[in-house]
C-alpha cells in the first residue's frame, strides 16, 4: 500500500517550491549564457540581469548592498570561505578563532583543519539548552582573535543564539563576527544595517530553494581572501561560472518566504510538543523551552527507554521521515555532539528524535505523526528491559 | 529501500520473535548498559534432564540490528542443547540474517554475549561446570569488567569505581567508590549482584558504597 509520506526532516533540506522550480527552468533551456558575456551578447545581458535581480532581492531582505552578497555553492562553502578566508587575510597578524562547540560540521571541521595550520581555536561550551555563555565569549576574545563564528539557529535542538548581542560584543572588542544563518534567514528579522555582523552564511535549499546554491554576506571593508581562483566573478571574490538557475531559484525562494510562514511553523511546533507530551509518557524536550528562543520548525524530544534508530526505522515504515541523535544512527557510533556538548547523558541522546517542519506540513500531519509515535514508542517499550510499560 | 539492512533484518526488527520476560527463568543475563548505548536482557528455561533450551526470551533497549539479532539467536537457540547453543556466534547470526553492516556488528555481539552469559550462569548454578574453579578476587574483577560505569560509559573496574574486592568462603564483598545516595548507586549494585551471584560457589554478594575522600 502506498502511503502519503510525511516529511519532517526540513532542517536537512526542504522541498523545492514549485514556483521556485518554474522560475528556474528557463535558465536551463533558454537563457543559458554566462553572466560575464554581458558585454558580448543579449543572452549574456539577460543572465546578468537575472543574477543582479536575485542578488538585489537577497541584499534588500538583509538590509545589505548587492555587492556585499557573494553567491557560493551552498552553506558549507560559505562557512569555509568565512573561516579560511579571514584566517588567510590575518596571516602573520592574528591567529585566534572562536566558535561554539555546537556549530555545523562545516564550521567545526574547518576550525579543526585550521588548527592543523597553526590557528588556535577556542570552542565555547554551551548550557543545557544549547546557549553560549556571553561572558565567557567576551573573556575569550584576545588581541590575537581575528574571528568569532557563532551560528544563529542550531540544526539539532533549534537553539537561537542572541546574535544581536554577540555582534555588539565583537564590535566593541574589534573582532570580526561571522554567523551561520542558514536556518533562520529569512524567517527571522535580520537587519544588517542595525546588527553589526561582518559575515553571514545563507543557503537556498533550507528555504524551499534548490540545492547547490548559497551565499556569504561580506560587509564592505571586511578583510577576506578568496578561496576559488579563476575568473573575476562575484566581485572577484569567487571564481567559477555563476549557477544562474540556482541563484534565480534562491532569489525566488527568498521572495516567497515571509514572516507568516514562521508564524505558522510556531503554531505547528507548539501543538506538536503539546500533543507529544500529552499522549506519550516520559518525553523530554531537548533544546530551549522558551519558544521565542527556538527555531520555529524544530521539535526535538527524547523518548525514554527506547533507542532512536529503532524509532526512526519504525516511523519510516509508516511513511514518516525523521532523524535521531542516537549513536546507533551515526557512522561513527558516537551520539550527537550537540547533545554531548549540552551535557546530556548518552541515554538521552540515545532516545532523541528530531522533527523539523516546513510550510508544507499541516496540523493533520502532526496528528498522524503523534499517533504513530505513540504506537511505535509503545511497541518498543514493550520489548525494552528498562522503565515503565503502558 | 535505502537502509543498510537486509530484508530479513527488517522483518525480524519489525516483528521480533521471542520477546519479553520469562517468569521464574532458570537463568538470565544482561549485556550492555543504557550508559554506553544498547542493552539486552536474556532469559532461559532449561530442560534439566536433556539440558536443552525449552524456552528463551529477550528484551532489547537497542537499535534494529540489536533487536533483529536478539530475535534470530533466540530462534536459533530454542530446542538446542546448552552445548550447541554456546557455539552460536555473531557471525552465524549475521549470516542467518543475510548480513549486517560492519558498523553494526557491535550491536549484534551484545545479544550473542547475553546468550553465552545466560548459559554460563545456568552451568554455574546447576553443577554443570567441567572444572570447578573456586571464585577468587581475580575472577570477580573479570566478571565486573563487563559492568558499565554510567558516569563515563566505561567499565567499573578500569575506571576504578570498584576499589576493592574480597572473597571469603563464598561470601563476596565489593567496595564501590560512590556515595550511598548517588543516583546510580542502586543500578550499579543490582548489576554487580547480577554478575557475581550466579557463580557456582558464591553464597552472598555484598556491595558497600564508600566515597574516597
Amino acid at each position: 500500500m502506498a502511503v502519503q509520506r510525511i516529511y519532517l526532516d526540513n532542517a536537512a533540506s526542504t522541498q523545492t517550491d514549485p514556483e521556485v522550480l518554474k522560475a528556474m527552468l528557463p535558465f536551463f533551456t533558454e537563457t543559458y549564457a554566462v553572466a560575464s558575456s554581458q558585454f558580448s551578447h543579449t543572452p549574456g545581458i539577460e543572465a546578468k540581469e537575472a543574477l543582479d535581480r536575485a542578488r538585489e532581492t537577497i541584499a534588500t531582505r538583509l538590509g545589505a548592498s548587492p555587492e556585499e552578497i557573494v553567491f557560493t555553492s551552498g552553506g558549507t562553502e560559505a562557512n569555509n570561505f568565512a573561516l579560511k578566508g579571514t584566517a588567510w587575510a590575518f596571516k602573520g597578524k592574528k591567529d585566534h578563532l572562536i566558535c561554539s562547540s555546537v556549530e555545523h560540521t562545516s564550521v567545526l571541521h574547518t576550525a579543526q583543519w585550521l588548527e592543523k595550520q597553526g590557528i588556535r581555536v577556542t570552542y565555547l561550551p554551551v548550557d543545557a539548552e544549547g546557549f553560549v555563555d556571553l561572558n565567557q565569549l567576551e573573556s575569550s576574545i584576545t588581541d590575537h582573535t581575528f574571528l568569532v563564528s557563532i551560528q544563529h539557529g542550531n540544526q539539532e535542538v533549534g537553539t537561537v543564539q542572541p546574535i544581536e548581542v554577540i555582534a555588539e560584543i565583537c564590535k566593541k572588542k574589534n573582532v570580526l563576527f561571522h554567523t551561520d544563518a542558514v536556518l533562520t534567514f529569512p524567517y527571522f528579522d535580520l537587519d544588517l544595517k542595525k546588527i553589526p555582523v561582518d559575515l553571514l552564511t545563507l543557503s537556498a535549499h533550507k528555504i524551499h530553494g534548490p540545492k547547490g546554491v548559497g551565499a556569504l554576506f561580506i560587509r564592505k571593508g571586511t578583510p577576506i581572501v578568496k578561496l576559488l581562483h579563476g575568473g573575476y566573478m562575484e566581485n572577484d571574490l569567487r571564481a567559477g561560472t555563476e549557477n544562474i538557475p540556482g541563484i534565480v531559484g534562491f532569489g525566488k525562494a527568498v521572495e516567497l518566504a515571509n514572516p507568516e510562514i514562521a508564524f505558522k511553523l510556531r503554531e505547528l511546533q507548539k501543538q506538536f510538543f503539546y500533543k507529544l507530551q500529552n499522549s506519550i509518557s516520559d518525553v523530554e524536550i531537548n533544546g530551549p523551552k522558551d519558544f521565542s528562543r527556538r527555531l520555529p520548525g524544530n521539535v526535538n524530544v527524547s523518548f525514554k527507554y527506547v533507542e532512536g534508530e529503532s524509532v526512526v526505522l519504525h516511523l519510516d515504515m509508516k511513511g514518516i521521515s525523521v532523524i535521531t541523535g542516537s549513536a546507533c544512527f551515526s557512522r561513527s557510533l558516537e551520539p550527537s555532539y550537540v547533545m554531548m556538548a549540552m551535557g546530556f547523558s548518552h541515554e538521552r541522546a540515545h532516545g532523541s528524535i528530531r522533527f523539523t517542519l516546513s510550510k508544507f506540513n499541516t496540523m493533520e500531519e502532526i496528528d498522524t505523526v503523534v499517533d504513530a509515535c505513540k504506537e511505535v514508542v509503545n511497541t518498543l517499550r514493550q520489548i525494552s528491559p528498562l522503565g515503565k510499560r503502558e | 529501500m535505502s537502509f543498510p539492512y537486509s530484508k530479513k533484518v527488517l522483518e525480524h526488527f519489525m516483528h521480533p520473535h521471542n520477546v519479553g520476560k520469562l517468569e521464574n527463568p532458570d537463568a538470565m543475563a544482561t549485556e550492555g548498559s543504557p550508559a554506553c548505548g544498547d542493552m539486552v536482557k536474556l532469559y532461559l528455561k532449561v530442560d534439566p534432564e536433556a539440558k536443552t533450551i525449552q524456552d528463551i526470551r529477550f528484551e532489547s533497549y537497542g537499535c534494529a540490528s540489536n533487536i533483529a539479532t536478539g530475535s534470530i539467536i533466540t530462534d536459533m537457540a530454542k530446542g538446542k542443547t546448552l552445548e550447541e547453543a554456546k557455539k552460536i556466534t555473531w557471525k552465524m547470526a549475521s549470516e542467518e540474517l543475510g548480513g549486517l553492516p560492519p558498523v553494526k556488528v557491535h550491536c549484534a555481539v551484545l545479544a550473542v554475549d547475553a546468550l553465552r552469559t545466560a548459559i554460563e550462569n545456568y552451568e554455574h548454578q546447576h553443577g554443570l561446570l567441567k572444572e570447578k574453579i573456586p571464585t577468587d578476587e581475580k575472577m570477580v574483577l573479570k566478571r565486573l569488567s563487563r559492568v558499565i560505569n554510567p558516569l563515563t560509559g566505561l567499565d567499573v573496574v578500569h575506571t576504578k569505581l570498584v576499589q576493592k574486592v574480597e572473597v571469603h568462603d563464598g561470601n563476596v564483598t565489593v567496595w564501590v567508590n560512590l556515595p550511598e545516595d548517588h543516583q546510580f548507586a542502586g543500578n550499579i549494585q543490582n548489576e554487580i549482584i547480577e554478575r557475581i551471584q550466579p557463580l557456582w560457589d558464591v553464597k552472598s554478594v555484598k556491595v558497600i558504597f564508600q566515597e574516597e575522600t
